[in-house]
């Protein structure tokens, strides 16, 4: 066995990952049926920042999004994009986007296409949201953006002048956003937002970014950085987080609809597997067929596909990690059996 | 697991990746003819057309600017019928529709949905060269060498583009010639109110040092593109090593000084509270320890025995956990982008899966079952 294994073709073992990848996400694409999820206290840190942009003024928060990433790591950042620009748009956030990779401009158009209009259409252009697109530059932009943003921005994607935006009003620097909110994928991306926009002026920064990245950037949280997305893990947490609040904030808005009052609303929402049951009480007895309706099938329904990516990605993750380990094993195994045996190790 | 994938393949072993092989063609072959088929990708046409229309001033009547005006198909059809094309712009714009609105169509009996060849052709080279690349982990192949050729290509195309389109465009030549930018590369910039800005001048100093850049592509001129690798080297390290004491020694420092015994979160709970005191307490300790330990393995003006060297192997061990997670988090990474390559192929290519409630689920269902 020892020897077989000592002369395994290593092709078997792309073939056992692909396997461990592949059958997973078939299950999951088949049965919609995702791993649960446990949010730990950085993704929580992450949510309950964005969330909180902007209270302290009493006003609409403006979140600027960097979404800093191409489409080779797509997999791995645009769940947390989603959910990002998802979270926002429900909060209702003014969000600026701007990418300091030059395919950044795609992902940003990939986040606005898959979220805001398809789910926020009400949302305008240049009012809820704007896109200032690429900035060539690395970090030499977020210095200059600190002082003056128009000198690097002095128009958005489409070419239109910054003065003719309404959102743009009021914004002449990095200290007039309540929060940055950075997706990176290397270099320029999260260490370049620390080191000279949340260091230096001292902003609210959360950052999602690859695996890779991760542990280089765990010591600046929570001071620097105040929540921190790492790899898909962190991806399939947050969404979790933001699809649960995006569920009771529609459940929220459709009970006080239908004339709950406010503080019996809160509480019941929180519940949403309570709410078939609810309507059929007395203290839904006031309340439309339709009104029914949309309120099971807010409570109960699924969650659209693209905020679960991060979710179904996990699947294939046990997997592989499991092959990992036990690849580790037997590569000790080996190791050791060869060192009795007296060969090279 | 000694032998590389370069060796020489048994027959058995040949075998058997024919089969594997074999077994997804005739996968993706049976999989085209079941259903809906695969691989197809819908679009609607969306007319766009405007009227040019001219407004006058309030204050001054000789006073006009000009603006486009989007109007309806019917309003402009109307437009047209009186006034004719003059003034008027129109494109067609193609937005991507999911299958399943051009299946409810046909099931209806027609409407506007239509197969979008260049895309439904995009998604199929997508595919083609996933697979051209994963075949690089059976061996090197005319396949995948033909796919890495064209990545660095199209890489490289288009890094020129944004280079000039996003740098060279708006850092210098908007700068440096604005009405020649205007006329010629981007008629949607708006020129300076008072006229050229003579402090714009300032902007011939990296063009200049952007042309000495480009000397070292003569063999006698290389010397003239080391001042501006100076300069570059020279501001760089100016501005990172002011980013990174503020941020990397001076904060980092201030958040290692830090209580060693934290008070755990006050639950009802005693033992609760004393055993979240206890970790909270022993997180700080280990921090503090590993920067001291980490601190000492990389301090070599003193030999690592005794105490040191104790200490300096503590700081291996941190190193080595950090190495661990790193690690982790980097196959994590890895499997996420595999998966996401995966799901690609699945689900938009082979229409196996529909997570996005795209197609029909039923027909995806049946042709997996097949």
């Amino acid at each position: 066995m020892i020897k077989l294994l000592e002369n395994l073709d290593r092709r078997w073992i792309f073939l056992a990952m692909a396997l461990c990848v592949s059958v997973p996400i078939l299950v999951i694409g088949l049965t919609g049926v995702t791993f649960p999820e446990t949010p730990t206290p950085l993704a929580e840190a992450f949510f309950a920042e964005v969330d909180r942009a902007g209270e302290a003024k009493g006003r609409r928060a403006n979140v600027l999004i960097a979404l800093d990433y191409d489409p080779a790591s797509a997999g791995e950042l645009s769940p947390m994009s989603a959910s990002l620009v998802n979270q926002c748009s429900q909060r209702g956030h003014r969000m600026y986007f701007i990418s300091l990779w030059p395919v950044g401009p795609q992902m940003i158009d990939d986040s606005i296409e898959k979220v805001i209009k398809r789910y926020y259409p009400h949302l305008v252009y240049g009012e809820d949201y704007v896109n200032l697109g690429f900035k060539a530059g690395n970090e030499q932009v977020i210095k200059v953006m600190g002082i003056d943003l128009t000198t690097e921005f002095r128009t958005d994607v489409e070419g239109t002048t910054l003065s003719k935006i309404p959102m743009m009003e009021g914004i002449t620097s990095l200290e007039d956003f309540d929060l940055i909110a950075e997706i990176s994928a290397g270099y320029p991306g999260s260490k370049e937002w620390v080191l000279y926009a949340a260091t230096q002026y001292d902003i609210p920064l959360v950052s999602g970014m690859t695996g890779v990245q991760a542990p280089q950037n765990y010591p600046y949280y929570p001071t620097q950085l105040k929540g921190l997305l790492g790899a898909i893990k962190g991806a399939a947490e947050y969404e979790f987080i933001v699809n649960e609040y995006i569920r009771r904030s529609r459940l929220e808005e459709l009970l006080v609809a239908s004339g709950l009052d406010p503080a019996v609303a809160g509480p019941l929402a929180d519940e949403p597997a309570q709410i078939p049951a609810w309507t059929t009480s007395a203290a839904a007895a006031s309340m439309t067929p339709e009104a029914k309706a949309d309120l099971i099938d807010a409570a109960t329904g699924a969650t659209p596909g693209e905020f679960l990516e991060g979710q179904r990605r996990m699947g294939p993750q046990l997997f592989a990690h499991l092959l990992m380990v036990l690849l580790i094993i037997l590569g000790n195994v080996i190791f050791f059996a060869q060192r009795r045996r007296g060969g090279s190790a | 697991m000694s032998s590389s994938a370069s060796e020489p393949m048994t027959s058995a072993q040949r075998a058997i990746w024919a089969i594997v092989c074999l077994a997804i063609v005739l996968i993706v072959v049976a999989r085209s003819f079941v259903g809906h088929g695969m691989g197809r990708v819908y679009v609607e046409p969306k007319p766009m057309d405007f009227v040019a229309e001219v407004t006058t001033s309030p204050e001054n009547a000789s006073e006009t600017s000009s603006s486009w005006k989007q109007l309806s198909t019917v309003e402009f059809d109307a437009y047209v019928s009186a006034n004719g094309y003059e003034d008027t712009i129109s494109w067609v714009e193609y937005d991507e529709v999911p299958p399943r609105a051009y299946f409810a169509q046909e099931a209806a009996g027609g409407g506007s949905i239509i197969l979008s060849w260049p895309r439904t052709i995009g998604l199929w080279l997508a595919a083609f060269f996933t697979l051209a690349i994963f075949s690089f982990l059976y061996r090197d192949n005319p396949f995948y060498k033909f796919a890495e050729s064209v990545v660095v290509g199209v890489s490289a195309g288009y890094w020129m583009v944004v280079g000039f389109w996003d740098t060279i465009v708006p850092n210098l030549l908007q700068r440096l010639a604005p009405a020649f930018s205007k006329d010629y590369l981007t008629p949607g910039m708006e020129l300076p109110p008072g006229g050229f800005d003579t402090t714009n001048l300032v902007f011939l100093i990296p063009l200049v040092l952007g042309f000495m850049l480009i000397g070292r592509l003569l063999p006698k001129c290389g010397w003239l593109s080391l001042w501006p690798l100076a300069f570059i080297v020279g501001t760089m390290a100016g501005l990172r090593m002011v980013g990174y004491i503020e941020s990397d020694i001076l904060s980092q420092t201030k958040e290692t000084v830090i209580p060693l015994y934290v008070q755990g979160e006050n639950t009802s709970s005693t033992f609760m509270m004393i055993w979240s005191t206890i970790w909270a307490s022993l997180a700080q300790v280990l921090l503090v320890i590993g920067v001291l330990a980490c601190l000492v393995y990389f301090f070599f003006s003193v030999e690592h025995k005794g105490a040191v060297g104790k200490t300096a192997r503590v700081g291996i061990w941190y190193l080595m956990i950090t190495f661990g997670a790193a690690f982790g988090f980097t196959v994590m990474g890895r499997i996420a982008l595999l998966a996401a390559r995966v799901e690609f192929l699945f689900d938009d290519w082979m229409w196996l899966i529909d997570p996005m409630q795209q197609r029909e689920f039923v027909t995806a269902s049946v042709g997996l079952l097949f």
